[in-house]
């Protein structure tokens, strides 16, 4: 039965649109909150909408938190949204995150990583307990300053320390990810503008191209980055757990910015446009091997935009769970299935699906009523005639089928 | 177009003028006197960029989300300036098209280098340092202990 429409109810429609900007903007006694206040002192929100809205822009992201009255995940919709009203001007060079200016760069696996680790502004180590001088206004907090430091110290990835002594698989160039795109059928389509792309192998795009299984890791990269935290996060966590075990060790987390560069065709030559948040997990996990493959480290890479530690940590450890078929590894948890996590990773998706059941569907569930009411009368018909009939049995059937077609 | 040994100084004003904050560029801008008179060749307009990212940071490139981006294109005299500017400032892009056409021009290109291109970057600069200043204030050395120590 398909879904039949509803009309009518638009001054109540008109007066609940009405209503909610009345409630979302409170007591009008209170300062109105502006976006550059949104934008600074709400930054991991600012940092989540625009990871799971799969859009960079802090403005925006501020404003569609204030339009949404604080709910981030109605937010990320709002940014969705935008974009689609927006024509793709250029793909940019990949990022070079060795060039991070790091802000926060911490390793679990070794002490002295080179060029050192920085804890940056975080919430490890730090007593999880209220702190009710925020909730008097007019605080300061300066800055901690380090009279010594070197702006041009270079801070090489942990993982080529391993990768130098062959105990990590090396980073593949992705030509064997095109190979298999092209035996499953989804060849990467050339973009309509051409610009910024010199290299010969185009990355799947989930915003252009229906995502099929079996995926490719570009493919996944891209779903998991833009996939809801609370989602990935208990997917994450299940692999802890036992549910496709994978036995992690957080090799590296970085933060900071990175430029993003394009090439545009009409300049003619590649220019940096900006310099971009991100967050970088790389997570090591060790391997048994196989029959092909030695005994060795492997590895799950998060990236996000903004500072979004907890999101990129849970993104490695579900990319390191899907590369359990490319291991050959049995897949022994709702983790390494990637139909179930693709699938079902994107909450601007999922809140849809679920949330449409709030619509009206009122014949469908007459529908459903009459059928309900026409078995139960028969059930009853039936339990007080106890030699009920096959005869009988058929036209239940028979009743039923005609009532769902 | 250009020729090429330019290009690198080009492309490292153009990006100068792309990041900077849009209060110092319009700042750097109003100090210079008597602009010519410039039209838009190609109108400022909002896009995006798909950013993308590489597997374990130096593998397989993938598309990591989008971007927004302002681009237009002034032409002055026989000059044309290319602005690109992320955000979705139009005025952003104007003027940094503008200043990437004087800066090609002879007669403009060392007053725009003083007035406006050093001064972003010395500002970037400050930026840089004592935000390094405060990161390395959070240096950690953690020192392993022996099973039973405390």
């Amino acid at each position: 039965m398909p879904y039949v429409a509803v009309k009518g109810g638009e001054q109540a429609i008109r007066n609940a649109e009405a209503l909610l900007k009345a409630k979302r903007r409170g007591d009008a006694d209170v300062p109105e909150l502006s976006l550059e206040q949104i934008k600074q002192q709400m930054q991991l929100a600012v940092n989540r909408v625009m990871a799971e809205g799969s859009l960079y822009d802090p403005d925006l992201a501020a404003l569609a938190i204030k339009q949404s009255w604080g709910d981030l995940v109605e937010a990320a919709f709002l940014l969705r949204a935008y974009r689609t009203t927006l024509p793709r001007l250029y793909y940019s060079e990949p990022l070079d995150t060795s060039e991070m200016a790091i802000q926060r760069r911490i390793s679990a696996i070794f002490k002295e990583a080179p060029g050192g680790q920085k804890l940056g502004p975080t919430f490890d180590y730090i007593h999880r307990l209220l702190d009710f001088k925020l909730a008097a206004e007019d605080n300061t907090f300066p800055a901690p300053i380090s009279e010594e430091y070197d702006t041009a110290e270079a801070t090489p990835r942990v993982a080529h320390m391993l990768e130098q002594e062959g105990l990590v698989m090396p980073p593949s160039n992705g030509a064997q990810g095109n190979g298999s795109q092209t035996e499953s059928g989804m060849v990467g389509t050339a973009h309509p503008t051409g610009d910024g792309q010199r290299s010969g192998v185009e990355p799947f795009d989930i915003t252009r191209q229906s995502l099929n299984t079996p995926t490719n890791r570009d493919a996944r990269l891209q779903n998991l980055a833009r996939g809801d935290e609370g989602f990935l996060l208990s997917m994450a966590y299940s692999t802890q757990r036992g549910y496709g075990k994978n036995h992690p060790f957080a090799g590296e987390i970085r933060v900071g910015e990175v430029e993003v560069s394009i090439f545009p065709e009409e300049l003619g030559f590649e220019i940096a446009i900006a310099d971009i948040t991100v967050t970088e997990v790389q997570m090591v996990n060790q391997f048994k091997g196989n029959k092909e493959i030695p005994p060795q480290f492997t590895q799950g890479y998060g990236l996000t935009f903004g500072y979004n530690e907890r999101k990129a940590m849970a993104m490695a450890l579900v990319d390191r769970a899907l590369q359990a078929k490319d291991l050959g590894e049995s897949l022994d948890g709702p983790a390494q299935d990637e139909e179930f996590v693709l699938y079902h990773s994107d909450n601007i998706e999922a809140q849809g699906f679920v949330q449409h059941l709030k619509l009206p569907h009122y014949i469908d569930f007459q529908a459903e009523l009459n059928l309900i009411r026409k078995l139960r009368s028969d059930y009853e018909h039936n339990n007080s005639q106890p030699e009920a009939s096959e005869k009988s049995k058929k036209e239940r059937s028979t009743a039923a089928k005609e009532a769902t077609s | 177009m250009v020729k090429a040994e330019q290009q690198p100084s080009r492309a490292i004003w153009m990006s100068t003028l792309a990041k900077a904050p849009l209060p110092l560029l319009e700042q750097c801008v109003a100090t210079l006197e008597d602009l010519p008179d410039y039209g838009f060749l190609r109108s400022p307009e909002i896009g995006l960029t798909m950013v993308r990212g590489r597997a374990e940071g130096t593998g397989q490139p993938f598309n990591l989300g989008e971007m927004t981006l302002t681009r237009c294109v002034v032409q002055l005299d026989q000059l044309t300036g290319f602005g690109y500017v992320v955000g979705r400032s139009k005025r952003h892009a104007e003027l940094a098209a503008l200043c990437d056409g004087l800066l090609q021009h002879p007669g403009w290109h060392a007053q725009v280098q003083t007035n406006v291109i050093h001064p972003l970057q010395t500002a970037a600069q400050d930026q840089r340092h004592s935000e390094v200043a405060a990161v390395e204030s959070t240096r950690v050395n953690f020192f392993t202990m022996l099973r039973g120590e405390s």
